[in-house]
């Protein structure tokens, strides 16, 4: 039985940096959806009617609305960045299905990375759209006194995206790893059908949740 | 009893605890997040994509306290910081 829950298997050093698993999976990830993404853009450029470009077409029309609907305006740099986030997850968490693959984001390192992104681009987006006082303004607000409770809110929302994602696939993951030991063959079939709805459900949930972030960073202090 | 067992009977009972509890504030938040939603959803079938995507996100929310719980229940019995102590 392959009981992996915080330990990540090293599979060779390259000079002093250990290259472990999960940093190989998510490196194919990436190379798969660049190849993809790729496939795509030909597709768009020489045959607009191959079934290709109207998946490329859906994608980013639903990415632009989902901005669009939780932000209030068009925003094409945070669509890409939720897009990016939403592919890559998506990508991660189905990639574990695959026999003899770990997903991804079931390793805390990952998912804390991908929430620092989160973290990073919420300061960066308010200061390139607000300006710097203009942006750091809304820590006073409405009082001074809760500068330590917006700091700590940052802090936490950050800590709860990268533990919830991590919580969810790895858990789903043990489950289907403990039903494979104790019944064998067809039982966790439904189960790893569910774990596929719970992958892409919790890449949506992250993309939402860094739109609503990023976009409560950029129209900071509109509507007072 | 060896320390080394008592560390062993108090995380495993930490854990089953800590599962236990969590697992019943999530069902009862979930609970009344799904009843308001599908209240809503009655009310204003017109707004259904919106509510539905509102209804995920908080879902998610209030789930992750489960969440958290579950990480700490796998801490305690996979990575027991304290188990070493015991000798």
């Amino acid at each position: 039985m392959n009981l992996r829950i915080f330990n990540d298997p090293v599979l060779f050093r390259l000079g002093p940096l250990p290259v472990t698993e999960t940093m190989v999976t998510s490196l194919g990830v990436s190379v798969l959806l660049l190849l993809a993404v790729l496939a795509m853009r030909i597709a768009v450029a020489r045959n607009p009617r191959h079934w290709l470009a109207t998946v490329a077409l859906l994608t980013v029309e639903w990415l632009d609305g989902l901005v669009k609907e939780i932000v209030g305006r068009e925003n094409p740099t945070l669509a890409t960045l939720a897009g990016s986030l939403f592919l890559f997850i998506a990508g991660c968490n189905v990639c574990g299905q695959l026999p003899g693959t770990h997903p991804v984001t079931a390793s805390v390192a990952a998912t804390s990375a991908l929430a620092g992104i989160v973290f990073l681009a919420v300061p960066i987006a308010g200061i390139y759209t607000r300006g710097m006082w203009g942006y750091l303004k809304h820590y006073l607000r409405p009082n001074p006194l809760f500068l330590p409770l917006h700091l700590i809110s940052e802090l936490s929302r950050t800590l709860a995206l990268s533990v919830r994602l991590f919580g969810n696939v790895m858990s789903g993951h043990l489950v289907v790893s403990l039903l494979v030991a104790l019944a064998g063959f067809l039982v966790p079939t439904p189960l790893m059908a569910l774990e596929l709805l719970i992958g892409i459900l919790q890449a949506y949930i992250f993309t939402v949740l860094s739109i609503v972030y990023v976009g409560a960073a950029i129209t900071v202090g509109e509507e007072t | 009893m060896t320390d080394q067992t008592v560390i062993a009977i108090a995380s495993i009972s930490a854990a089953a605890l800590t599962m236990a509890l969590g697992a019943i504030g999530a069902a009862l938040g979930e609970s009344r997040v799904g009843a308001a939603a599908m209240d809503a959803l009655a009310r204003q079938p017109d707004e259904a994509a919106s509510i539905t995507r509102t209804l995920f996100v908080s879902l998610a929310m209030v789930e992750s306290t489960a969440i958290f719980c579950l990480v700490i229940a796998l801490i305690l019995l996979f990575a027991n910081p304290f188990a070493s102590l015991g000798g």
